[in-house]
């Protein structure tokens, strides 16, 4: 039945994605004809509500941009405007921003492989049908993703728009007894998350490689979070401040979100996890290596379905990260350092879990922002998302529509799209004519 | 199975941090999920069941004239009704823009506004629906989340103060930042959030809106008085997350005023 076949497949609310998005396929003759991925978040222009708000504002107020993963959101733009004053940061501060990006990213890997994704693969509708047969692995999931947020809560004060960060460093230090604490707490953690690689590694991968250009944060000395040039696998090495010179966003009809490309005709590109391990695999401590060895994450992974492991791979990375900082850590003399206002232009790009956020910012000699762009993960794998699914479906064409519905989902899920970032998901159609 | 209530989770503007926080009650979840039949919620499970819902948890504002139809039918499928969020509740911080030209905002952002489809303000849910319960923060806190919840499944009115942050700060012997010269709406602001930020040396920024009958332009010339804030700072700090409730809208509309009376 499968070749000749005319079919539309349109999906409208994307579940399991933090918030809207929806995807159209036509299928006339059995060849793919039309294939849309657009994002429907309501609008909320955020740009526009920076303008005239204090430079200090910055981190709250983006912060409501995304409750998954407000602290990418807060270290770019702290890191952005600390650019345009100039001011350097305490070795303290950097280390207990890493301490705050391993929180982040614990919970929000967590809460997208196994509460999101992992059911894809398995073929539930949600980890509550898949907590049945997989009581350990999800117990395990959430007791991961707790860890996450205790991390969150120690430095940020709470896991959802934590209220400690401000530009130039945090409120209020950590107390000694509350870092002590958390010790055991990620020494578990630790054992769990290499219990779960292990798992994640025995999901059904389809069988589909592609040619990605890799773009993120990339340090000499350690894994990347927020401190580094951009790089790619292609030999693209570039300043934060050259971001608007090397891509550029456009608005295209289907989608609230803007489409990002290389501006030089290179294409679009691919964002977040798989884009780390990949570009960023030699800065990894070894005992992260000799796992990512033992559950067969390469580090010229090409296939995108694998992201899961490697959010499985970084979450492991990240409770040895924050175990160490944990261990190190002292108090400061005082948590911040003291600003000097004036007028300035700040770039800072960091990796939120799901790929690289950049923010730009002018502000004034009251310390007023004049201008803001926020460049957004999901916006700039949104392009890229499109041409997996160009790619896939035409190898896919074989299978039911529901069951091909069901895949492209799972692709579009490989991307983590946080579709309120943007600016709610999904809507998919696909239509066989 | 079928005498389960039936549970529904909408989401409107938002950053979906309020239906997060359902999901970062690890330890209370798959309790939570095994006292209800958890009929709607796309964040979490691609399956959906049709209503009428016993209770709906609303997440975010009204933007859109799309926004602005499913609310009503959202009302209409569900018995109880509960706002969650300082969106759904104060309109959010996508309630700036109702103090802006839209147009403008719209071609700050894009370089095609005619794809854009937008209502001119951003609104809680109560501007457009009888709303049961209103349950305040951005985000909502945890353990206030699972009150209502339990509340709701027994049948008895949710217990969630609506007193001050002041009175939290005073029961976890937080000294009040004010005396160190740091300008605070915890005077003004609903209690819940377990008053994190004078704990953490800063003032509280207002993020579970109004308190019950709060005095916010008598706390705000008294900041002004002591010289602890600037005026464009004040109206600034009544327009966040909650801009769109009547008290922090009505404070901060005072206070522009006052600026541009002194020019
Ligand atoms: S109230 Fe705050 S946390 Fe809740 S959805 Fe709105 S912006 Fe997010
Ligand atoms: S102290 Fe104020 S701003 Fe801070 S979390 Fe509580 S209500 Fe929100």
């Amino acid at each position: 039945m499968a070749d000749k076949r005319n079919t539309t497949i349109e999906v409208d609310y994307l579940a399991r994605v933090e918030g809207e998005g929806n995807m159209f396929i036509e299928i006339k003759d059995g060849e793919l004809q039309e294939l849309r991925f657009g994002i429907h978040e309501p609008p909320r222009f955020f740009e526009a509500f920076l303008k005239d708000r204090k430079f200090t504002e910055a981190p709250d107020i983006t912060a409501r941009i995304c409750g998954i993963c407000p602290v990418a959101y807060q270290m770019s733009s702290v890191h952005a405007m600390e650019d345009a004053l100039q001011a350097q940061i305490t070795p303290w501060i950097r280390e207990m921003r890493r301490f705050f990006y391993c929180g982040e990213h614990i919970q929000s890997h967590i809460l997208h492989a196994y509460l999101l994704h992992a059911p894809d693969f398995l073929g539930y509708e949600s980890s509550i049908h898949m907590a049945a047969d997989f009581p350990k692995e999800v117990e395990h999931g959430l007791q991961l993703k707790k860890v996450g947020n205790e991390i969150m809560e120690i430095i940020g004060g709470r896991a959802v728009h934590p209220i400690n960060i401000r530009v130039g460093g945090f409120y209020k230090a950590p107390t000694r007894k509350q870092m002590r604490d958390i010790i055991p707490v990620l020494e578990k953690a630790r054992e769990m998350a290499r219990e779960s690689c292990k798992w994640v590694a025995t999901l059904p991968f389809p069988d589909f490689d592609r040619d990605y250009t890799y773009v993120c944060v990339h340090h000499p000395d350690e894994y990347a979070f927020s401190e580094g040039n951009i790089v790619s696998n292609k030999g693209l090495n570039i300043p934060a401040s050259a971001f608007n010179d090397t891509f550029e966003e456009i608005h295209v009809e289907h989608s609230n979100a803007l489409h990002c490309r290389f501006r030089d005709g290179g294409g679009c590109y691919h964002m977040g996890p798989l884009a780390r391990i990949v570009n960023n695999f030699d800065q990894l401590p070894d005992d992260s290596k000799a796992l990512a060895d033992e559950i067969g994450l390469t580090r010229n992974v090409m296939n995108p379905f694998k992201s899961i492991l490697a959010r499985a791979l970084e979450t492991y990375y990240c409770t040895g990260e924050a175990l160490r900082i944990a261990k190190e850590y002292e108090l400061p003399e005082q948590p911040y350092i003291d600003l000097d206002v004036k007028a300035g232009i700040g770039h800072a790009m960091t990796e939120a879990p799901r790929g690289g956020l950049y923010h730009r910012y002018r502000i004034d000699d009251e310390g007023l922002i004049k201008e803001a762009q926020l460049t957004i993960p999901t916006s700039q794998n949104q392009a890229m998302i499109e041409d997996d699914l160009r790619d896939f479906v035409p190898k896919f064409m074989h299978l039911s529509d529901d069951k091909l519905q069901w895949h492209c989902e799972q692709a579009i899920r490989n991307y983590d799209p946080c579709i309120s970032c943007a600016t709610h998901f999904l809507n998919l159609t696909v239509k066989r004519s | 199975m079928a005498d389960k209530p039936k549970l529904a989770i909408w989401k409107f503007s938002s950053c979906d941090g309020c239906q997060l926080t359902l999901l970062d009650c690890e330890d209370e979840l798959l309790s939570v999920v095994g006292a209800v039949d958890v009929a709607y919620f796309v964040e979490a499970s691609r399956e959906t069941k049709p209503g009428p819902y016993d209770v709906s948890l609303v997440e975010g504002s009204i933007t859109t004239p799309h926004e602005a139809e499913l609310i009503q039918q959202v009302r209409k499928d569900s018995k109880f009704l509960v706002s969650i969020g300082a969106c759904a509740t104060g309109g959010g911080i996508q309630a700036l823009k109702n103090y802006a030209d839209v147009s403008d905002y719209i071609n700050t952002v894009y370089a095609t506004p005619e794809y854009i489809s937008t209502l001119d303000k951003a609104t809680p849910i109560s501007d457009h629906v009888q709303v049961d319960f209103e349950l305040r923060g951005c985000p909502i806190d945890k353990g206030q989340l699972l009150e209502v919840v339990n509340a709701l499944l027994y049948n008895r009115r949710p217990n969630i103060p609506t007193h001050s942050v002041c009175i939290e700060c005073k029961r976890r012997f937080t000294p009040c930042v004010m005396v160190r010269g740091i300008p605070c709406l915890g005077p003004v602001t609903q209690a819940g959030c377990g008053a994190i930020c004078p704990a953490h040396e800063r003032g509280c920024y207002g993020c579970f809106g109004p308190m019950e009958t709060p005095n916010a332009a008598s706390l705000g010339q008294w900041l002004l008085d002591k010289g602890m804030i600037s005026e464009g700072d004040l109206v600034r700090l009544f327009r966040t997350f909650n801009s769109d409730a009547p008290a922090f809208r009505d404070a901060s509309i005072h206070f522009e005023k006052e600026v541009q009376r002194d020019g």
